[in-house]
């Protein structure tokens, strides 16, 4: 009796010591992944700018702004590709936020309810498709239809009026910063208009059905009531998509056309960041050369760094503002 | 009158113009499918799945690199999901409302968007470099990187989503707080992380830019992962840029492979978060 008694409270000592153990090392090894997280960012930025010092101490502040890329002569300026990046994005947002905001106008507001899933779910097929696919589109399928049907009416439109005539001048040559920047709206349009969409449908239900009541149009609730209403995530979702287009590589490698001036005309070609990193990364020949290529890597992450970051503040302010 | 009439206008227009939009994503969604159709199907054959990828102008399909894919994306998938849902445990469950946990989550958010390019970069200067060679362990890593931070979202959102009378019964009875997550927490969350996890599978399987530098590319059959490993994203990228037609009917081959396996993915993830006892 007396041995069973001690027995079982033993055991029942050892189920209480292994209780108190489990939990701190189960703690400590979700903490130890948790921290890897951050580890892997840091580890990122240590390596780029590591890999990015001899460019920059070679080129100094002239890195930023040089134009020449010489691989030859080894002198480095990452301005045009910095233009490309920032172009063809500019362009991708141009074209994608107003579509964005149509798709997601229309998913929240015109939409009978049982096509609002399948909708929805289509759209965000698009951001499924992984950037090389774009790409091979883009280069047989989207280019000769840009070279036939699009750039020729431009070229004999546009390119007369002065001033603007510059953006639309050249022959017309279906692969160059326009496409780039057409097929990277395509892109960014799932991610844009899911944001919206999400918060769109935030707005109480209240709000709208006073203002119809009074005898507005849905355009003018929309205009009125949700934009107001939702501004803080709509930005926040713009920027979200602008972070990707930034990024975005093998779409843009595709059909951008590679050329490492600055041209006014947007039907030239051109470069962006990632296209000259995906293009010349397994070919760069010396140490300086490489060295360039991982600076201009610096210099797209601390870009889309900064405008994801900002995307996040707003988007965490939103949430903070409807007590989620 | 004149002003309602313009009123209605207006908002005929904009109607208009909001279901253009929308016809405008779905076209293109088709007609990428579509293209691919086209140009793939005459590209499927018991070829593709028999021979390696051939020099230009010789017969040849993409056995090399299928597999060579199919190795990497599972040791990426291998490493990355238990680190994700580890990370994504603690987000959940241990650092609600502490600094800490908003450092992470914060983190966690921006490695989620950012450029898969400069994965490649860090994962180029971090084993490549050190290794001296391109090798399929490294773009492996990178494809686990990008795992990550897809499965730590999806593990936290879910884990969130368990309703605190299930963790309330599992500690009434005297379970320790990891039993309650490993047994009671997984169990209840187990759809939905299965479902970012097939959505983190589907994200890496077209990835190419990280694959670039890291694993290269391998015209040869090859298993051995401290070597350049052939991989159908990096494949399909230098046949489609090939002058040689050959090599672009492998290239869209491949391309319709890719794409019918992730859709396939995408799909089926939606339909297992769809019958998911907790909906996000």
């Amino acid at each position: 009796m007396a041995t069973e008694a001690v027995a079982v409270s033993r055991t029942t000592a050892q189920r209480g010591v292994a209780a108190g153990v489990g939990d701190p090392i189960f703690r400590a090894l979700t903490f130890a992944f948790a921290l890897l997280v951050l580890l892997i960012l840091g580890g990122v930025i240590i390596s780029l700018v590591d890999g990015a010092l001899p460019a920059l101490r070679q080129f100094g502040f002239g890195f930023f702004v040089g134009t020449a890329w010489n691989p030859v002569t080894e002198h480095f300026g990452a301005l045009a590709p910095i233009y490309g990046t920032l172009v063809t994005s500019a362009i991708a947002m141009l074209i994608g936020i107003p579509v964005a905001f149509g798709i997601a106008l229309f998913i929240t507001e015109l939409s009978p309810v049982w096509l609002k899933r399948p909708l929805a779910t289509m759209i965000e097929l698009l951001a499924a498709i992984p950037s090389i696919i774009y790409g091979i589109w883009g280069l047989f399928v989207l280019a000769p239809f840009v070279q036939e049907y699009i750039e020729p009416p431009l070229i004999n439109t546009m390119g007369n009026v002065p001033g603007i005539g510059l953006l639309f001048a050249g022959p017309p040559l279906g692969i160059g910063v326009l496409t780039a920047g057409f097929i990277l709206a395509v892109m960014v349009l799932p991610f844009i208009s899911s944001v919206m969409r999400d918060v769109f449908e935030t707005v109480p239900a209240v709000l709208k059905e006073s203002t119809y009541a009074l005898g507005a149009t849905t355009t003018e609730v929309a205009w009125g009531v949700v934009l107001p209403f939702t501004r803080i995530g709509v930005f926040g979702g713009i920027l979200l998509g602008l972070g990707r287009a930034l990024g975005e590589t093998m779409a843009v490698t595709f059909v951008i056309g590679n050329s490492n001036h600055i041209q006014a005309s947007i039907l030239q070609p051109g470069t962006t960041i990632s296209a000259s990193l995906a293009n010349e990364f397994t070919e760069a020949v010396g140490d300086l050369y490489l060295s360039s290529l991982i600076a201009l890597g610096l210099i797209l992450f601390m870009i889309t760094f900064i405008v994801l970051a900002i995307a996040k503040l707003m988007l965490i302010e939103l949430q903070r503002r409807a007590g989620g | 009158m004149e002003l309602y009439a313009r009123r209605r206008l207006v908002n005929i227009i904009v109607m208009t113009l909001s279901m253009a939009a929308t016809a405008f994503g779905l076209v293109f969604l088709f007609l990428v499918l579509w293209t691919l159709l086209i140009n793939g199907i005459g590209a499927i054959s018991p070829a593709l799945f028999a021979q390696n990828t051939p020099p230009p102008g010789s017969a040849g399909g993409l056995l090399n690199a299928i597999v060579g894919s199919l190795m990497m994306t599972a040791i990426a998938t291998v490493i990355g999901t238990p680190t994700g849902i580890l990370a994504g445990t603690f987000l959940a469950e241990y650092a609600r409302g502490s600094w800490f946990g908003e450092v992470v989550r914060f983190v966690n958010d921006i490695l989620l968007s950012a450029p898969s390019i400069i994965i490649g970069l860090f994962v180029y200067a971090v084993m490549v470099v050190r290794m001296g060679h391109f090798s399929a362990w490294a773009g492996a890593v990178a494809l686990a990187i990008i795992v990550i931070p897809v499965v730590v979202r999806t593990t936290e959102d879910m884990l969130r989503l368990v309703p605190g009378a299930l963790r309330e019964a599992a500690v009434a009875l005297g379970a320790p707080k990891w039993k309650m997550i490993v047994m009671v927490a997984y169990r209840a969350a187990m759809q939905g992380m299965l479902t970012g996890v097939l959505l983190a599978v589907a994200r890496i399987s077209g990835e190419t830019a990280p694959l670039l530098f890291t694993a290269l590319n391998n015209q040869f059959w090859s298993t051995d992962l401290n070597a350049p490993m052939a991989n159908l994203p990096v494949v399909i990228f230098q046949f489609a840029m090939s002058p040689y037609a050959d090599w672009q009917t492998l290239a869209w081959g491949g391309a319709l492979l890719i794409t019918a396996a992730i859709l396939l993915l995408n799909i089926s993830a939606r339909m297992l978060a769809a019958w998911s006892s907790f909906r996000p």
